[in-house]
């Protein structure tokens, strides 16, 4: 059973994954960061690696992207930063990124080193079905990660079910046709969830784009089992300060804890 | 790997948009309706014979089509072969762009949408998606990068009096990049009602064709004109400058399949292919993705985009169609370059001995024609993409 199963299996409501950026808000930071994720309540840590050119991304995680990168942040870097981070990290991580760098890496070489230093999944926004199906699916299961496919509102109920069956670990739900760090009504992206949850889906479903606060992670959590947050926090670290202090607050603020 | 191999049919790509191993869609979920929409409809529509007549009445009496084939007859005495110049200059608005905003219009508002949406890196794009949403009454909004809004001001105030709205695009390096990163941002935002006009053979599946197919009437003119000229049924070599390579596509489309005619595409080298300030995608680029298709980008050993430099805005581009990779990767094309300052000399030099002012684009596409050893018995069809009032702040610069 992978470490994401388990998750899903020990505590299957309210699992609240969060995303930061590697090598923000300094190019140091990524393991000081992820430990108070940890340390704060986050169940999973969604790893994003900075690209040029984040197309799904809005303009939060575009702005952290851009200075991770000027402080020198790249793939190589990031598995030297991260290569003991089993160390302290307990809980599943799962990088986050695009195609194009991770090509240029190489990307057998980047499915084996992500699961040499203890990685448990990938989510790459920009690999379609197409190509995961022809070619890049069959390489990321040979090294034992999950992957993790998006569905939006838009996604018909066929395609739902396919890119269920092809994910492991959980299905991405993104709340509405959008980039990330958008705000959402959350009736509507109720009525989705609801939709969702009567397909009886094989994966659990974690909820992100526009989960901000208590509110919206207690709304979106009702018909799933869990949210995903990304922008919200980025900002957080955005204003400065000691970084275990702002996760502390902030987790503790979307918890309710 | 090859996976995914056309057998050298360069008109058309696999059902998944492949030509060799350059094309594809790769986009976020979030698109995926869209795009697929347009996928699985886009032949369809094109080869119906209502949108057929609408389209060719439209090119027709708005954009003041065929545009004429003229034989340049100084230039042809200078260089030592025949040169003939395909006058997309004189389209409506300036400049090719058009062929492509009229099919996409009409397609679009098949598809029921309200509003249009598109990048511009020089302008002449977003003129000509401004003009025909003017036309056909939609909602227009453009992304432009703020450097590129700031350097070609003629058509920022065009697009406005045509009803527009320019959003300038600060992300990143503020021009044609980023410009089509904030497009697609915006599609993402609000897809359902939402046409995206891609302004070149860029792009996710089925833009790159789409756009190719829609430029294609250069090449069916020129064929046809040709043949009346001179008798012959094609020219030896057709030269065109490439950015994201739409003009470059549509003068070649008919003669892909055609190994006789020799196709030269002219890249922007900027200050030199190796001076660090270059647009020449294929001589800097390698495999890569990017705006949702693989093709050959200009980017670091660890995938970033990095950011080209040319004198027009309009070749300002890190990236080049996928149709275009594969033409050069097979070397069915001949990529070539040319400087800022051979460019600047060869608009110079056009309107003194032709009497036509080309855009800073389609002066690159002239620089190379001494170098290519042309003989008497050639006959080069140059695509004259645009006219240069555009560029007349650089030019006067230079003067």
């Amino acid at each position: 059973m992978s470490k994401l199963e388990l998750v899903f299996k020990e505590k299957s409501k309210r699992i609240l994954n969060v995303y930061c950026t590697a090598g923000y808000p300094s190019l140091d930071s990524t393991m000081k960061v992820m430990e108070s994720l940890q340390k704060n309540g986050a169940d999973i840590i969604e790893l994003g690696m900075p690209y040029s050119d984040p197309l799904a991304d809005g303009e939060v995680i575009q702005e952290s992207s851009i200075k991770a990168l000027a402080g020198g942040m790249n793939i190589a870097v990031l598995f030297e930063q991260i290569k003991d981070m089993r160390k302290s990290i307990s809980i599943p991580v799962i990088l986050m990124g695009y195609m194009n760098p991770i090509l240029q890496y190489g990307f057998d070489a980047f499915c084996r080193k992500a699961k040499e230093v203890g990685v448990d999944g990938l989510i790459l926004p920009d690999l379609p079905l197409y190509e995961f199906e022809q070619f890049y699916g069959k390489i990321i299961a040979e090294n034992n990660l999950d992957f993790i496919f998006l569905v939006t509102p838009e996604t018909p109920e066929q395609r739902v079910k396919k890119l269920d069956s092809l994910s492991t670990g959980f299905l991405y739900a993104v709340s509405s046709s959008a980039t990330t760090g958008k705000d959402k009504d959350f009736n509507v992206v109720a009525q989705y969830l609801q939709k969702l949850q009567a397909m009886q889906l094989k994966n659990p479903i974690l909820v992100g784009f526009g989960i901000k606060d208590k509110a919206s992670f207690d709304a979106a959590t009702v018909h799933t089992q869990g949210a995903i947050i990304g922008s919200a926090y980025i900002q957080v670290l955005s204003k400065g300060g000691d970084i275990e202090t702002s996760t502390s607050q902030f987790l503790k603020s979307v918890l309710g804890a | 790997m090859n996976l995914f191999n056309v057998d050298k049919d360069y008109q058309n790509p696999t059902m998944e948009g492949y030509y060799g191993d350059f094309g594809g869609a790769y986009i976020p979920e979030m698109l995926y309706g869209n795009v697929e929409t347009l996928k699985t409809q886009y032949l369809q529509i094109m080869q119906d014979p209502s949108f057929q007549s609408e389209f060719q009445a439209l090119l027709k009496d708005y954009v003041g089509r065929p545009t004429p084939l003229f034989l340049a007859e100084r230039l042809s005495k200078e260089i030592g072969a025949t040169i003939y110049l395909k006058r997309e200059d004189l389209c409506h608005t300036g400049a090719h762009k058009i062929n492509n905003t009229i099919g996409q219009i009409i397609l679009a508002q098949r598809l029921g949408k309200k509003k249009i949406i598109a990048e511009t890196g020089a302008g002449q794009h977003g003129v000509a998606t401004a003009t025909v949403c003017a036309l056909k009454g939609m909602e227009c909004v453009v992304y432009m990068g703020e450097k590129d809004i700031e350097r070609q001001a003629p058509n920022v105030a065009r697009m406005k009096m045509l009803g527009a709205k320019v959003v300038s695009a600060k992300s990143g390096s503020k021009t044609l990049k980023d410009a089509t990163n904030e497009a697609i941002r915006a599609w993402i935002n609000e897809p359902n009602e939402t046409h995206y006009i891609i302004g070149s053979v860029v792009g996710p599946h089925p833009y790159p064709d789409m756009v190719a197919r829609f430029q294609s009437v250069i090449s069916e003119e020129i064929k046809i004109q040709l043949k009346e000229k001179t008798g012959k049924e094609f020219p030896t070599h057709v030269v065109a400058c490439v950015g994201g390579g739409s003009n470059a596509a549509g003068a070649f489309y008919h003669f892909l399949n055609e190994p006789s005619v020799n196709l030269v595409a002219v890249e922007a080298a900027g200050h030199g292919v190796n001076s660090g300030l270059s647009a020449a995608t294929t001589q800097l680029g390698t495999p890569g993705i990017l705006h949702g298709s693989k093709s050959i980008v200009m980017q670091t050993n660890d995938g970033q985009v990095v950011e080209p430099h040319s004198i027009s805005a309009g070749l300002d581009y890190p990236g080049i169609g996928p149709l275009h990779a594969f033409l050069y990767e097979s070397k069915r094309g001949t990529f070539l370059s040319a400087t800022d300052e051979e460019a600047l000399e060869s608009a110079f030099h056009l309107s003194k001995i032709e009497g036509i002012i080309p855009a800073l684009e389609t002066a690159h596409a002239f620089s190379v024609l001494p170098k290519m050893n042309l003989k008497a018995s050639d006959i080069v069809v140059v695509c004259l993409s645009g006219r240069g009032d555009k560029d007349l702040a650089t030019y006067m610069e230079h003067l």
